[in-house]
């Protein structure tokens, strides 16, 4: 994030670390309200005014059972005073709140970095349940780092006596309780907590006051208790950040919040259809909340009734919007084709997740950039846009609905699981900057031949006229079938299809014309290498860059928000460049897409494990390409690299693209 | 429609357009465009606020035949589409044309959604026992033994009633007509004036892949005995007379006595036991129950839709600013460090 925002010091671009930051993650039983913790806790650090950035990561199941390791559910956050751009690549501090939430994340916790045990929970079943034969927290597994243990689970009960809840119901505040403590640790206020627990049980006021007791136990804990030099108060210095007004947006709000825009500056009412999946359904959410914005939103009774309803809506003059993730969009395709060929606006936002098929359902990838731009039959171009970050996906949204409507094409937004659920600091944009963009439907003026409408008629941008059913004089029939260029009628001939599809290319292609060239976001064109990424890499990109840059290396970083089409400096940009790595959570979509399109030797790192990339994987893949050795773990695909005439040998493009 | 100025008066022809209609000689679907084209203009709606969607099939070419607006959508998704159509535009008049396998087969999800939450829209399924666009392959309406492209040997799987399924659904206006029968203006009249998803059976007949299958009731020498045109509010007789329907108690189905019997049912279209009865009549001894079986209107989807919307928002006032900076936030007023 903060890249929107964070204005990037010299002593930041050459540092080797950031100034101060600290990754804390929370992991606990899919019940022990982990998720909760990290979000509250998000918001005190929000408010802190440090620069942050956080990963939510959950099981699939809703309630697996009870201390399994696929049961933990775990909240990550990086924190600091200077640009923060990832959820940190190793924790500095682990709050386990049972066995199974040591055992699936203590191999990833930084070397010397911090444990903070719930010891009530090393019990011998829950022992069993996470695979120790013996107590880790007894034992000396974990030299390497520091233990601090106390039972969290009887401090909560005793903290909440008086409020005489239930066992179960006592024990539930254990969050809170080290939510209390995490605060004091990190010097934080109380009172946003105090206030949100107020209001969350405004109907129980017992259960808030009990909450609030527990928050305060665990605060209190830290002041009185000594434990030790691995446990001190913190305080980190706010970041530095341009003046405005801030708060923190998750993906799934931010893409939301920016539908709404992008409607309100297209003039238009929103229909949102969808049906609910993992990780879309946040946007429904928000949405249906949202209806004195002109927004109808409709849960369907299936993927391709939401898209369907979306385009009949579209047709009828609305702003047709659906959302999915991946398996979804799939059952969606054919109605995309449709969108295509109709030429009606509609935005389909996919929210990817691992696949195939179902995959991993709550795990982020990027692995459906083929779906997006190849993934219909027919030769069925559309814009697609990809978003980075929590706060991107909002102009993202906007600039979807602004190419949708003014192109008469469907247009498909990518975001991912990782964004979605992600939080970070949004300064709250000033929405009188935003230029309107607003509809013209055809009416009286609708162009015509011979005293018929003209459906298909194309303006300059080849953009046809958006005519409502219910205007006058102006009936005209279309559908999927190829159709005249000009009236609309039903016309296979060789002649009427050959220039349709010309017609759809060219409209789609025109799109580069209307977006911005692709710029370097970190160093410059010419660079020895670059590291070339889209949609939620941008953060672990653009830190491992800036880390090489401050040691030394020519590296840029190149951030590519239009995937298609692609802006129209981006293959001599490309070219410009010594070596080319792209790092991608799939087995190497846009390296594809870009040799497809520029013939540039791009090489993949690839990722595909359901966790976002580390920084240290991507410097590691950076100095190994500029020693020369293939970088990551993906091999160069030699069936992709021909040798002979094909002139896509290794490299020797480059060559000869610098020589000229 | 509240329209404020007058509908233009209209014939049939103003309602075809220039297209050279494309549907083999002798389809019933002729008879059906028609139909539709002669009852236009009597129902007090312009053509500029009409919208026929369809699917894919013969019979989802219907929309490039009338001079309204019109969708030719993708293969069991018009009512989806039209679903999108008429909550963005509740003024629209919507007319879905559909098939047996379109809204039966491939579309049967969106066919049962769109009855359950009755969208106002009329539903023509087209119900020709056969797939016709691919060339002959039996369907789900398709009786057990139909032998075809797919099925050499015969069909063995059990059709699906169109009417009990729509009944199933939650439809609440389900009726029966035939391609060619002078009855089927009269029914489309009914399902137009009726507010909320009209669901509406057309027996047609395809000449090349089916030819005379409903022949055992539509055959003129058999129509009187086999067809019963029912009406609300009168007895249900049929065979000039001679016979009619009552209820047999013990057995809880209909049976059939002589027409002058005194037991003979009258039609209520509003009792949905009866609607049950009546599209579940086994054939064998048994007339073919046409007109408008069930009508009993209910608070339609976009009404409900509408009224939530502007309920919801009442007092609330659309301010784009406030939306983005709604939550916790936090002012950061210093100057940024020095570069």
């Amino acid at each position: 994030m903060a890249t929107a925002t964070h204005l990037l010091t010299p002593e930041e671009a050459h540092a080797d670390v950031p100034l101060e930051a600290v990754v804390v993650r929370f992991a606990g039983d899919s019940g022990d309200g982990m998720q909760l913790t990290g979000g509250q806790f998000t918001l005190s650090t929000a408010l802190a005014g440090n620069d942050l950035a956080t990963f939510p990561d959950f099981p699939a199941e809703i309630r697996a059972p009870q201390g399994t390791t696929f049961g933990v559910s775990a909240f990550q956050i990086n924190f600091g005073s200077a640009a923060i751009e990832t959820a940190g690549d190793q924790p500095d501090v682990l709050v386990a709140m049972n066995p199974a939430a040591l055992q699936v994340n203590v191999a990833h916790l930084r070397e010397g970095g911090l444990i903070i045990a719930d010891e009530g929970e090393f019990n011998a079943r829950n022992l069993a349940k996470a695979g120790y034969q013996t107590n880790p927290l007894e034992d000396d597994s974990l030299a390497k780092w520091q233990l601090v243990k106390f039972n969290i689970s009887q401090l909560t009960l005793d903290a909440v006596k008086p409020f005489g809840l239930g066992n179960k119901e006592a024990l539930r505040c254990k969050n809170m309780w080290t939510l209390g403590l995490a605060l004091w640790m990190f010097d934080r206020s109380r009172e946003p907590i105090v206030d949100w627990l107020k209001t969350k049980f405004a109907k129980a006021p017992q259960l808030a006051e009990a909450n609030i007791a527990a928050l305060n136990a665990g605060h209190a804990y830290g002041e009185t208790v000594e434990m030790g030099a691995a446990v001190k108060p913190r305080h980190i210095a706010p970041a530095s950040a341009e003046p405005g007004l801030y708060r923190t947006v998750t993906g799934a709000e931010a893409l939301g919040l920016g539908l709404v825009a992008g409607a309100q500056l297209a003039g238009l009412s929103m229909f949102f259809g969808s049906y609910p999946i993992t990780p879309a359904s946040p946007i429904l959410h928000h949405l249906s909340r949202l209806k004195e914005y002109g927004i109808t939103t409709f849960q369907a009774e299936d993927e391709i009734a939401a898209i369907c309803a979306a385009l009949g809506a579209s047709y009828a003059g609305q702003l047709g919007v659906t959302s999915s993730s991946g398996p979804g969009i799939a059952l969606k395709t054919e109605a995309i084709g449709l969108a295509v060929i109709t030429e009606l606006p509609l935005v389909i936002v996919n929210s990817q997740r691992g696949g195939p098929s179902t995959g991993l359902p709550t795990k982020t990838e990027q692995s459906d950039l083929y779906q997006a731009v190849y993934g219909r039959n027919g030769d069925a171009p559309l814009p697609v846009i990809a978003a980075r970050s929590p706060a991107d996906a909002f102009d993202c949204a906007i600039e979807a609905c602004r190419i949708a409507t003014r192109y008469m094409t469907p247009v498909m937004l990518l975001t991912d699981g990782y964004i979605a659920n992600a939080a970070e600091p949004w300064r709250v944009p000033d929405m009188s900057g935003y230029e309107p963009f607003p509809v013209q439907f055809a009416d009286g003026d609708a162009p015509r031949a011979n005293g018929k409408v003209l459906p298909f008629a194309r303006d300059e941008r080849l953009a046809r006229p958006w005519i409502k059913p219910g205007t006058p004089g102006l009936t005209h029939r279309i559908g999927g079938i190829e159709k005249n260029p000009g009236t609309g009628d039903i016309d296979y001939s060789p002649a009427a299809h050959s220039e349709m599809t010309r017609q759809r290319h060219q409209k789609v292609l025109g799109v580069a014309a209307d977006i911005p060239e692709q710029d370097v976001c970190l160093g410059a064109a010419g660079a020895a290498l670059a590291v070339v990424g889209w949609g939620s890499t941008f953060g672990p990109i653009h830190q491992a860059v800036r880390r090489m840059q401050g040691r030394g290396h020519d590296v840029a970083h190149v951030h590519v928000r239009h995937i298609w089409p692609l802006p129209e400096n981006l293959g001599e940009l490309l070219r410009s460049f010594g070596r080319v790595i792209v790092p991608e959570m799939n087995a190497g979509q846009l390296k594809t897409l870009l040799r497809d399109q520029y013939l540039v030797d791009a090489r993949s790192l690839t990722k595909v494990s359901g966790q976002p990339f580390r920084i240290a994987e991507i410097e590691e893949a950076i100095a190994e390409a500029l020693d020369g050795t293939p970088p990551g773990n993906l091999r160069p695909d030699a069936t992709q690299l021909p040798e002979g005439d094909s002139g896509h040998d290794d490299g020797r493009i480059l060559r000869e693209g610098l020589a000229r | 429609m509240n329209e404020l100025t007058p509908i233009e008066k209209t014939t049939a022809k103003d309602w075809a357009t220039d297209q050279e209609v494309r549907w083999c000689p002798g389809c019933g679907d002729y008879a059906v465009l028609k139909a539709v084209q002669r009852t236009m203009p009597d129902l007090g709606v312009a053509r500029e606020k009409t919208v026929f969607v369809s699917g894919i099939g013969c019979s989802s070419r219907f929309p490039y035949y009338m001079e309204t607006y019109g969708f030719h959508t993708i293969h069991g998704r018009a009512p989806a589409v039209a679903t999108g159509i008429k909550l963005a535009n509740p003024e629209l008049d919507v007319w879905i044309i559909t098939g047996d396998g379109d809204a039966l087969s491939i579309g049967g999800n969106h066919t049962m959604h769109v009855l359950r939450r009755n969208l106002d829209c009329q539903i023509l399924l087209f119900n020709n026992e056969i797939y016709g666009l691919t060339k002959g392959q039996y369907s789900p309406t398709s009786r057990v033994g139909t032998r075809s492209p797919s099925t050499p040997f015969g069909s063995v799987d059990r059709p699906a009633r169109p009417c009990a399924f729509a009944l199933g659904a939650g439809a609440r206006f389900v009726a029966r007509g035939i391609d060619v029968h002078k009855g089927l203006p009269d029914v489309l009249k009914a399902a137009h004036a009726h507010r909320g998803a009209a669901f509406i059976e057309i027996f047609q007949n395809c000449v090349v892949y089916n030819d005379d299958v409903f022949a055992p009731f539509t055959a003129r020498e058999v129509a009187t005995e086999m067809q019963l045109w029912l009406k609300p509010g009168e007895k249900m007789r049929y065979a000039n007379g001679t016979k009619g329907l009552a209820l047999d108690h013990d057995a809880l189905a209909l049976k059939v006595v002589a027409g002058d019997d005194p037991a003979v049912l009258t039609h209520n279209p509003q009792n949905r036991m009866l609607a049950h009865l009546l599209v579940e009549m086994p054939g064998q001894g048994f007339p073919v129950a046409l007109g408008v079986i069930y009508d009993d209107p209910a608070p339609t989807f976009e009404e409900a839709v509408l009224e939530q919307n502007s309920t919801v928002t009442a007092g609330k006032k659309p301010d784009l600013q406030a939306l983005v900076s709604r939550g916790q936030s936090w002012q950061v007023e210093k100057e940024p460090r020095a570069e």
